[in-house]
């Protein structure tokens, strides 16, 4: 990434005639890359397990991994779809196809993953101050970015996936032969869960939908309350998006593992 | 000489693009007149972007007990009865309008809890007065007032399709030259137009103009320490010498008493009063809040005697009496360069001021986020947990150009001052706070005034004048060939001669000794010599400067030397009192050719009897002679 | 490089000395003593070896945003970069804005952010109110009021890539500082202009912005650009121009001036 060399448009127009493509002598190039292998790393274990078919939930404990709720496909295995299953079950069609791709979208269309992949994929910036390798720049005016102004229904809509991911895991705490379970797992799946709810709603269109559109902040106190409360939580959206990145992942791993028979699940009840 | 000179003709021009500059520009665009902004710097940096504190004006927001006379009052006893008090009644009675105007503008004040502007309170004001938002009311007045300009600008355009048609800014340009006509017998010179320079490449400029404005601010770059940034030259205070004007008060300049001491790079920078003002406390080495031990007499009644009574001030002021940190500013700075000369100074040379341990951090970074950016990026203080090392700086000056208090004009006609370099307002020291309403008060004057008079014709300026104006500025790059001096170093010694000799405390032979030093550093301003070409040369610039510099100093060196008293911003170490037959005593200077000045004494005019009568004979007592208070209602009722 | 006594050493520098037409880095030892910022060691040389290096300054204090400059690279104010930030041993480059033409050594030319301020609508006072009768509440300016903090040092449009990339986007684009100018006015209580949102988003350019956060990370005044003023004004446009669910709540719920 460092070595891209270009010239275009940073120098005429009568600017100081600087040939070096930043002046930056600190690493500047360890974020954007620590990004793009983070999530070429995750893109890439989530398309894997999407389409694996398998693994996906412990029926003895009632644990769904996320990647798969609501899982609608004919080929659930019994127990785990709470939805009705109506989808054909085909190998490129993932269980869970009618949550995935709004998730995809949802995350795809985020204000801070759109920083984060317009910085470590697009290079543009690759950092602040030091030039990118494009010798045109139109941002979101035109198609297809302009459709990054969707983002606010992918938001609604991810909110009820999150209220799906929210069922099941309390739907997990009740053992599928009856009683009150707790193990590992249960914890993992709650705690995936708040974090997935921190995400969306510190997401700026919540932000905005809550009270961020008033002006007059006075006249609507409640509002104003959940505009501050979804403020503070949005000033961390970033941790958010990394931490729900990790716990998904982990969650879904977690879920493998024991349904695969890798390891057993730690229980503390029943 | 072959220069070409850029030429431009207005009705109306305004030197400074401050609070007064701008107020002032827009007063006279308003007017229907073509009106030009030059500026030293770019347009919006003006030195009122550093004013922190507020903007004093008794709109009663905070306690309804505040009006227009309380303020007079409170200014009158500031300035210690020797302000011009047409002025300060002026500025006491239009300062809320001018306030109000600015939220039409699309200012921002901080807001009480029913909507309107929220007011603080600062040394020397009896109730909560100042307007302000954070730390930061310089910032939202420039901006504000810059904004209103382009909106004009707009306006404009939508109507000639020329923004620029009837308002236009000149930035980084800087006047050297005001034109006069000759005088003829009996008739002073009028103004004609100005000259000067393009800091960018250097070009020259002229303006031809039957009114022109002065808002440059003030002098304080004479002095090694101070708060103020290099535009403060003194250009105004100059230029308004050498074309004719009068200037008074010159002997008066605040020392503000709380400047960072620590490191040395960032001496001087101001830390504002609001830190006192919301409760923030000086203490010495010792630990003790020394404040106590000067209060002088004539503010006895008005302050706390005790550190509890003081303490409750700041949740009931009407039943306790203030702290006396919040004495005007003049007290204070004396009393920490007594503590510190006591050998009672904290490791930098200076005291205490602590906040920390009075309000909570949160309460801190909510009402003085600018000082604590301030001190931990330039001094690694963490002021919500320790506490700053503060010292007098010098701050702002009292002194400038004698005006017409109605008109702002000065003795030439066709010469107005507005701001920090107008004289008299604010007598011999100034409120904190009385500035910024100042500026919009008289700003707004000027600009009307300037308006009316451009309307009289228009004086043609000599072209011979401005081939001398040419020769003056450019004289730099020729004693170059003659190996004169580099103008940074003679600014280094003009500035150490004023801040060691003519500084906080006076005496007769330091200052006498300072007048010689100057008349050597005249010689040397002569001759100092640039290297390089025009283009945005800074030596070039300060060469030019210095010369205003000098100027200026001259008056404050010999004004200072000849006022055999102490009173408010000028303290005499061989005349340590306040003496009444002074107090009607103006000291007026005028140029004496190109480097020297002459100094006259004028009588103050008696003050109006219905504001003298404001007063009550008790306080009155303190500062004027026995025969000087017949007129007052007490006598009359007798 | 050598440490003397009480804290005073020479430090590398390397200052960019040219104009429009050339320019180079030159090399110069400077002393640098305790406490001191970058500002201070460029005064050092103009009143020494470089009488002619051509800085712009005012407040020496953060608050006019005069200075701005890039050092290693990095846009910063010149009188707020603590010489302490940087070994004894590295070598400070100092180099004018890259974005704005150059007038000589670290001035250049700014005139593009005026030219842009002048773009933006002013204020509209509401009719009607007259002055001294304006009533606002302070959670209600609160927002507005943090982007007044501005001092347009202009660090936010010289770094945001939109325009230090693309020369030829100058035209369309207002910039981050502008642009968070129009989100002021928006959020305004009293301002009577209305629907800047659709505005910024048609003619001054916020579509350019791809919200990579470089204006947040170099303002000196720590606004939160971006996430306050930019996310926001976009949301705003969307509200206006593609949100169906909004619409049918004002129609619904119509509340006067919400
Ligand atoms: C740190 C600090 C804090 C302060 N806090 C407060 C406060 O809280 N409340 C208060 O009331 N007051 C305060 N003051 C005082 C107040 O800010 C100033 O007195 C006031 O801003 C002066 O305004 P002005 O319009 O007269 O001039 P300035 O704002 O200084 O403007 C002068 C203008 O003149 C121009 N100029 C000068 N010479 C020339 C020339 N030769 N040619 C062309 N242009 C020229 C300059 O470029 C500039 O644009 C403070 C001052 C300082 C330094
Ligand atoms: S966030 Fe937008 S405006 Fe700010 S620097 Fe990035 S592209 Fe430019
Ligand atoms: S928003 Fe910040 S970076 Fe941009 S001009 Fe204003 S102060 Fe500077
Ligand atoms: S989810 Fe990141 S901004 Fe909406
Ligand atoms: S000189 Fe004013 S911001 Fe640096």
């Amino acid at each position: 990434m460092s070595t891209t060399t270009d010239t275009s448009g940073r120098t005429g127009a009568g600017r100081a005639t600087i040939a070096a493509r930043t002046l930056r002598t600190d690493r500047w190039w360890l974020p954007p890359l620590a990004t793009f292998v983070a999530f070429v790393a995750w893109v890439a274990y989530a398309t894997v397990r999407a389409f694996m078919q398998e693994y996906y939930f412990v029926s003895e404990y009632g644990y769904l991994t996320p990647f798969y709720s609501p899982c609608v496909s004919v080929g659930c295995v019994e127990g785990s779809s709470h939805f009705g299953t109506f989808l054909p079950d085909v190998w490129w069609l993932p269980y869970a196809a009618v949550s995935l791709p709004f998730l995809l979208l949802f995350r795809l269309t985020c204000y801070y993953y759109r920083k984060a992949y317009y910085r470590a994929f697009w290079l543009s910036p690759p950092a602040c101050a030091v030039a990118e390798p494009h010798a045109r720049y139109t941002g979101e005016t035109r198609f297809p970015l302009i459709l990054q102004n969707a983002h606010r229904y992918f938001f609604y809509l991810a909110a009820i996936v999150t209220l799906v991911n929210t069922y099941d895991a309390v739907l997990a705490f009740a053992k599928p032969g009856g009683g009150f379970g707790l193990g590992l797992g249960n914890i993992i799946l709650v705690a995936n869960v708040v974090l997935l709810w921190g995400y969306t709603a510190s997401c700026h269109s919540c932000r905005s939908a809550v009270g961020g559109r008033l002006n007059h902040f006075s006249r609507h106190p409640v509002r104003y309350k959940m505009w501050t409360f979804v403020s503070k939580l949005n000033t961390r959206h970033s941790q958010y998006a990394w931490a729900t990145l990790a716990s998904l992942a982990i969650t879904d791993f977690y879920v493998m593992a024991v349904s695969a028979g890798w390891i057993s699940d730690l229980r503390i009840v029943g | 000489m072959t220069e070409q000179i850029e030429q431009h003709s207005y009705d109306v021009v305004v030197i400074g693009a401050g609070g007064a500059g701008l107020r002032a520009a827009i007063e006279a665009r308003l007017q229907g007149k073509r009106t030009a902004i030059i500026s030293k710097s770019l347009f919006g940096k003006a030195h009122t972007v550093m004013a922190e504190g507020g903007c004093a004006a008794s709109m009663g927001n905070a306690n309804p007990n505040d009006n227009w006379q309380v303020h007079f009052r409170d200014t009158m006893r500031g300035g210690k009865f020797l302000n011009n008090w047409r002025m300060a009644e002026l500025h006491a009675r239009e300062a809320p309008d001018r306030v109000w105007e600015l939220e039409t503008y699309g200012a921002l004040f901080d807001r009480t809890a029913e909507g309107k502007i929220s007011q603080r309170n600062f040394g020397g004001h009896t109730y909560p007065r100042l307007a302000h938002v954070g730390d930061r009311t310089g910032l939202e007045l420039i901006r504000t007032l810059q904004q209103k300009v382009v909106s004009l600008q707009q306006e404009d355009f939508a109507e000639t399709g020329d923004y620029e048609s009837r308002i236009r800014v000149f930035a980084e340009c800087t006047i050297t030259e005001l034109f006069t006509t000759s005088e003829g017998p009996g008739e002073r010179g009028a103004i004609s137009g100005c000259f000067g320079y393009f800091r960018d490449d250097g070009r020259f400029v002229r303006f031809d103009a039957p009114s022109i404005v002065l808002a440059t601010g003030g002098v304080g770059k004479s002095y090694s320490v101070t708060s103020n940034s290099w535009e403060y030259t003194g250009d105004g205070h100059a230029l308004a010498l050498r074309a004719g004007a009068t200037l008074i008060n010159m002997e008066f300049l605040q020392f503000h008493p709380t400047g960072m001491v620590w490191p040395p790079s960032v001496k001087g920078i101001l830390v504002t009063e609001s830190v006192r003002g919301d409760g923030g406390v000086l203490r010495n080495s010792d630990g003790e809040r020394f404040m106590f031990s000067y209060v002088p007499d004539v503010f006895r009644d008005q302050y706390a005697t005790s550190e509890e009574e003081g303490d409750r001030w700041y949740t009931d002021p009407d039943n306790n009496r203030r702290p006396p940190e919040l004495l005007p500013r003049d007290e204070v700075a004396r009393a920490i360069n007594s503590e510190v000369k006591a050998g009672r100074g904290s490791p930098h040379g200076g005291v205490f001021l602590d906040v920390s341990t009075r309000l909570k951090a949160e309460e801190i970074l909510k009402r003085l986020p600018s000082m604590h950016h301030q001190f931990k990026e330039l001094a690694d203080v963490d002021i919500t947990a320790e506490p700053m090392e503060v010292g007098p700086t010098c701050h702002y000056v009292m002194g400038g150009v004698e005006v017409d208090p109605d008109s702002a004009m000065s003795s030439v006609p066709g010469l107005f001052a507005a701001g920090e370099v107008a004289g008299g307002m604010h007598g011999s020291n100034r409120l904190g706070g009385n500035s910024l309403s100042d500026l919009l008060v008289f700003g707004r004057r000027a600009g009307l005034h300037a308006a009316q008079h451009a309307d009289r014709g228009r004086p043609a300026v000599t072209e011979s004048d401005v081939q001398d104006a040419v020769e003056r500025a450019l004289l730099p790059f020729s004693t170059a060939t003659d190996g004169g001096e580099n103008p940074f170093m003679v600014q280094q010694e003009l500035q150490k001669t004023m801040h060691e000799l003519v500084g906080i405390i006076r005496k007769e032979d330091e200052m006498e000794m300072a007048l010689k030093k100057l008349e050597d550093i005249a010689t040397r301003t002569r001759t100092v010599s640039v290297e390089g070409h025009r283009t945005f040369n800074p030596g070039w610039h300060l060469a030019l400067d210095l010369r205003n510099m000098l100027l200026v100093s001259l008056c404050v060196g010999k004004a200072a030397l000849e006022r055999q008293e102490s009173r408010g911003g000028h303290t005499r170490d061989d005349y340590p009192v306040m003496d009444s037959d002074w107090r009607h005593q103006l000291l007026v200077c005028s140029a004496l050719g190109e480097d020297d000045i002459e100094l006259t004494r004028k009588d103050q005019i008696a003050m109006r009897a219905d504001l003298f009568d404001l007063f009550e004979m008790d306080e009155l007592k303190k500062y004027y002679t026995g025969e000087e208070l017949g007129g007052h209602r007490t006598e009359l009722a007798e | 490089m050598t440490s003397t006594q009480n804290g005073t050493h020479l430090q590398h520098f390397k200052v960019w000395r040219g104009d429009d037409t050339k320019g180079e880095l030159v090399d110069y030892a400077v002393e640098v003593n305790e406490g001191e910022v970058v500002l201070d060691i460029i005064h050092r040389l103009q009143a020494t070896e470089a009488n002619d290096l051509a800085v712009r300054w005012n407040c020496k204090a953060g608050k006019c945003g005069s200075c701005s400059a890039e050092i290693n690279g990095r846009p910063r104010l010149l009188c707020m970069t603590r010489m302490n930030t940087f070994a004894e041993n590295e070598v400070v480059t100092v180099t004018p804005l890259r974005t704005f033409p150059v007038i000589r050594d670290l001035v250049t030319d700014v005139s593009f952010n005026y030219t842009k301020a002048r773009e933006i609508p002013s204020f509209t006072p509401p009719e009607g109110v007259e002055p001294g009768e304006y009533r606002m509440q302070q959670v209600d300016v609160e927002r507005s009021q943090e982007f007044r903090k501005c001092i347009e040092c202009y660090l936010c449009q010289n770094t945001c890539h939109v325009v230090r990339d693309h020369e030829e986007n100058k035209q369309e684009f207002a910039g981050p500082r502008y642009l968070m100018r129009m989100a002021e006015l928006d959020m305004h209580p009293l301002d009577a202009h209305g629907n800047r949102a659709v505005e910024s988003q048609e003619e001054h350019g916020l579509g350019f912005c791809n919200i990579t956060k470089c204006c947040t990370e170099v303002c000196p005044e720590h606004i939160k650009i971006t996430d306050n003023a930019l996310i926001p004004m976009k949301e705003r446009a969307v509200d206006r121009k593609y949100d169906p669910l909004v619409w049918l709540g004002n129609k619904i719920f119509r509340r006067p001036g919400s």
